[in-house]
């Protein structure tokens, strides 16, 4: 009874009431949470004491921000989505989206003028304002460009959605011309452009890349199969070894040591499968955990094979199929045959495309083996192990099947890895690495190939991205590192994306087959898998 | 097994067949028969251990005693409780469905279909690696088994339904297509715990249709354990009747449902028809013993309530109870041992319990 009547009471008051009274409470909710993280401050002094900074004025701040932004979203936002909501009585038509209103023509046309205006008279503007407020104009000519891009996305909405594999893939393949296209015009010269490409080909492309492939060579066991492997960066880390030792020993071609890592990785997979067979959910995922340790610890304390911690390095780079080297000194370097001026962009650029015909093998084998008994065998295996046994299915060999072509292709991507960096060490294979391919997998939506595929683009470019907002140092002081806060902005993220789609990206699940018509299943039946 | 005529005609026997869990014997000393081509029905009340039958026979337990043998119509024999899980229904021929619906609820129900014809298709996509690279052989299966699986479909009268996740079906269909997963693995022998189990009248009819159609179109046999004695009278060729892990009666509907044992254990009877089956065996001691059982001052009785009376007395006559129903547990025995023990009829006589229906209440009101 007492419930009833204070929520009449709410509604009774009006929502700038209410918005101050919630205002007031997370305000107060921010200032206990904040007031010895923000509010005082640890640090030493010269003669290595602990010294205490008091900072009131900006835990005042972050107070009031959260409380102005409570009060805001209550008063405002609230009742505006709740609108949104409700169809005019005389129309009955649902009141304009807020895609619509944001994304009008004028406001693409003044977008339009303002960035080519800033484009083109860069330098000058910079030379006018001085080199303070010009890192300013250069921010609001990136808002420019992304709004352009965004109000270009939002008209073309039904047709990205329909036909976003087709443009994915192509903008992929297109993504490194691009880039050296738009800088090149940008430093006026070709060899300007292929060297400014380096860092959005290798630190973006091939980075995300790399983490695509593994996510989707994890999705094989954790989305297909719904065996929950915490231990995947092992694999990784055997593939990348095999590749480091063999190349840098026997001296073997990257092109057969990457079948033989894949292998080498496949095998060690179908060994940890034996023993975690019985095991099911939790305990399944704790013994992955500990096999992807062991080797890590393996590779840190084998010091004969391995060298340690220290690592190997001096890993020869791939060739262009035997035909073409990267290797300046070579006789067949490839600007050498092809008769083009020397640039180390030329390998990164074959980096990035050899990567991304691995990936699309990944896709390719996944797609094809969804629709394969075995494929199908993974899916029911998630769903109920009980009812395969009852039909006859050997889930012994399925689930090994499963936990050997996911460490296949690991295995795949560690001996590229291998060959990007010219150096491993097991630094590279620490336990954050799985939680963070597991990430991507999850947020992606288990199963779905797109879902995890933007998944990566998210979470990989995103902290990557966080290098280049230098600009925000002229907010927060020249001390401020963005990409400290990677880590945070990550968790944030994951914590956003499960309230907002708890099933990941992609929830549904696309039918193997089907007699009249292909309709996505919803993540509401789909099981997640118990191990 | 000793004679080829019997072994033609027996698809499955099960002989001395004993499964303890611990100290508890869940099935003790179970032997028994089903002939090819005929619905042999699994009944008995709520923990006889019919499911643990099934288990035994579909791998799922290995049984502590006994042989389970399954002879297939090519001649071949398999001993089930040697082979492991998954062979059962991938060599016995032996396909089962559970109690608890176990579909694969996330994929379609073609999906179901597909996966349940696994081991052929695995055959013939040539264990993945000629799958993999688009054969033209795996081409050809797959779309066959597209076939068999829209006949099931048909039969089942869920192909319009076929492309909707099987979680999203209602119970009732979700009982049929489980039935035709089974069928889609080629089945000699066929497995049903509680088919009917949660579905209304209709739904029950036409489970048995189905089940008839099985029986007389593909030749498959059918054991099924069964609490609707509709279905279970209607459809089976054979009935065997469990109580407490042993086998109490076994024969045609008719038999069992005449049998007296049946009657005590099981068919749906109260106390008082219990009662009156024992008196005219003649069994005295029962009736005294239900006399000291629970009266209607004190129980549920009358009232139906246990707020009725003193909670003290509830509690404290509650355990007596127990001990009173633990002793007469298994009815069929107490007919048993009155029917054996030979009496006068003047005994009988006065042992007739004029009025004391009354006081013996219902087992299945008290539930």
């Amino acid at each position: 009874m007492a419930v009833t009547v204070s929520r009449e009471s709410d509604s009774v008051a009006t929502p700038t009431q209410r918005a101050l009274k919630e205002a007031f409470y997370a305000g107060a909710i921010a200032l206990g949470l904040f007031v010895l993280f923000i509010g005082l401050k640890t640090g030493q002094n010269m003669s290595n004491e602990l010294v205490l900074t008091q900072r009131w004025g900006l835990l005042a701040a972050v107070v009031i921000a959260t409380a102005v932004g409570r009060f805001l979203y209550v008063a405002y936002g609230q009742p505006f989505m709740a609108n949104q909501k409700i169809a005019n009585v005389a129309t009955g038509l649902l009141p304009a989206s807020v895609g619509s209103r944001f994304f009008t023509l004028p406001a693409f046309i003044v977008a339009v003028v303002a960035a080519v205006l800033l484009f083109l008279f860069n330098s000058s503007l910079a030379g006018w304002v001085g080199a303070e407020p010009a890192g300013y104009l250069q921010f609001l000519r990136a808002l420019a460009v992304i709004y352009l891009l965004a109000c270009v996305i939002y008209y073309f909405r039904a047709f990205i959605h329909a036909n976003f594999t087709k443009l994915g893939i192509t903008a992929l393949v297109l993504y490194p011309i691009l880039v050296v296209a738009v800088l090149s015009l940008n430093a006026w010269s070709i060899a300007g452009g292929l060297q400014g490409s380096l860092k959005w080909v290798d630190n973006f492309g091939i980075q995300i890349l790399i983490y695509v492939m593994l996510a989707w060579g994890l999705n094989i066991v954790v989305g297909l199969a719904g065996l929950l492997d915490l231990g995947y960066v092992a694999f990784y880390a055997l593939g990348a070894y095999a590749y480091a030792l063999l190349a840098t020993q026997y001296g073997l071609s990257f092109w057969i040591l990457l079948p033989a890592a894949g292998c080498m990785a496949a095998l060690w997979g179908v060994l940890l499968g034996f023993p975690v067979l019985r095991l099911r959910g939790d305990y399944l995922a704790i013994v992955t955990l500990a096999f992807g340790e062991i080797i890590r610890l393996v590779l840190i304390n084998w010091r004969e094979v391995t060298n340690g911690s220290a690592g190997i390095s001096g890993i020869p780079k791939v060739s262009f199929f035997g035909l073409m080297t990267f290797n300046v000194s070579d006789p067949n370097y490839i600007a050498k045959v092809l008769h083009i001026a020397t640039s180390s962009a030329y390998y990164k650029i074959f980096l990035y495309y050899l990567i991304l015909g691995l990936c699309l093998l990944t896709a390719f084998v996944t797609i094809r083996l969804r629709r394969l008994p075995v494929g199908r065998a993974w899916e029911a295996l998630r769903e109920d192990e009980i009812a395969c046994r009852s039909l006859g299915i050997n889930t012994t060999t399925t689930k090994l099947t499963a936990f050997a072509t996911g460490a296949m292709f690991g295995g795949f991507a560690g001996s590229f890895f291998a060959a990007r960096q010219g150096f491993v060490s097991p630094e590279s294979f620490v336990f954050l690495e799985s939680a963070i391919i597991l990430a991507i997998v999850v947020l992606g939506g288990m199963g779905s190939l797109v879902g995890i595929a933007v998944a990566a683009m998210v979470m990989i470019g995103g902290t990557e991205a966080l290098r280049e907002l230098d600009f925000l140092k002229q907010i927060f002081g020249p001390d401020f590192t963005p990409e400290l806060y990677r880590m945070l902005l990550f968790g944030m993220a994951m914590v956003i994306v499960m309230l907002w789609k708890p099933r990941g990206f992609v929830g549904s699940r696309e039918p193997t087959a089907f007699l009249k018509e292909r309709r996505a299943v919803s993540s509401s039946f789909t099981k997640e898998g118990h191990g | 097994m000793n004679a080829t005529t019997q072994m033609n005609d027996a698809i499955l026997q099960v002989d001395h067949l004993s499964m303890k869990f611990g100290g508890l014997v869940a099935i003790g000393d179970l032997s028994f028969t089903a002939r090819r081509g005929e619905i042999t029905a699994l009944i008995g009340p709520n923990g006889a251990g019919k499911t643990t039958v099934f288990n035994c026979i579909t791998g799922f337990y290995k049984p502590s005693e006994g042989m389970i043998t399954l002879n297939r119509a090519d001649g071949s024999t398999y001993l089930l409780e040697r082979l492991p899980n998954h062979e059962i229904p991938a060599r016995a021929k032996v396909a089962r469905t559970f109690q608890n619906i176990r579909l694969f609820s996330g994929m379609t129900l073609l999906e179901n279909l597909l996966v349940a014809q696994h081991n052929k298709l695995m055959k013939a996509s040539g264990y993945t690696v000629l799958g993999l690279f688009g054969f033209s052989g795996y081409r050809k299966a797959s779309a066959e088994s597209m076939e068999l699986a829209r006949h099931w479909l048909e039969k089942a009268d869920l192909v319009d339904r076929a492309d909707d996740p099987a979680g999203d079906l209602p119970y009732g269909a979700q009982r049929r297509l489980e039935i035709a997963r089974a069928m889609c693995t080629g089945p000699e022998l066929l497995c049903l715990d509680e088919p009917a189990a949660g579905l209304n009248p209709k739904e029950s009819a036409a489970l048995n249709d189905l089940l008839m159609d099985i029986k007389h179109n593909t030749g498959t046999s059918i054991l099924l354990i069964e609490h609707d004695m509709s279905v279970v009278m209607q459809i089976s060729d054979h009935v065997v009747v469990l109580e407490y892990g042993r086998k109490i009666s076994d024969g045609n509907p008719q038999s069992v449902r005449t049998d007296p044992r049946v009657i005590a254990a099981y068919l749906g009877v109260d106390d008082e028809e219990v009662e009156t089956v024992l008196t005219e065996v003649g069994d005295e001691d029962v009736i005294e013993q239900l006399d000291i059982g629970p009266d209607a001052a004190h129980g549920p009785g009358t009232s139906s309530s246990y707020l009725a009376g003193p909670v003290t007395d509830t509690v404290g006559h509650s355990d007596g109870e127990r001990v009173t129903v633990s002793k007469g547990a298994s009815k069929a025995a107490q007919v048993d041992a009155r029917a054996n023990s030979p009496r006068k009829p003047s005994e009988r006589a006065t042992a007739k319990p004029t009025g004391k229906s009354s006081t013996a209440k219902p087992r299945g009101g008290r539930k």
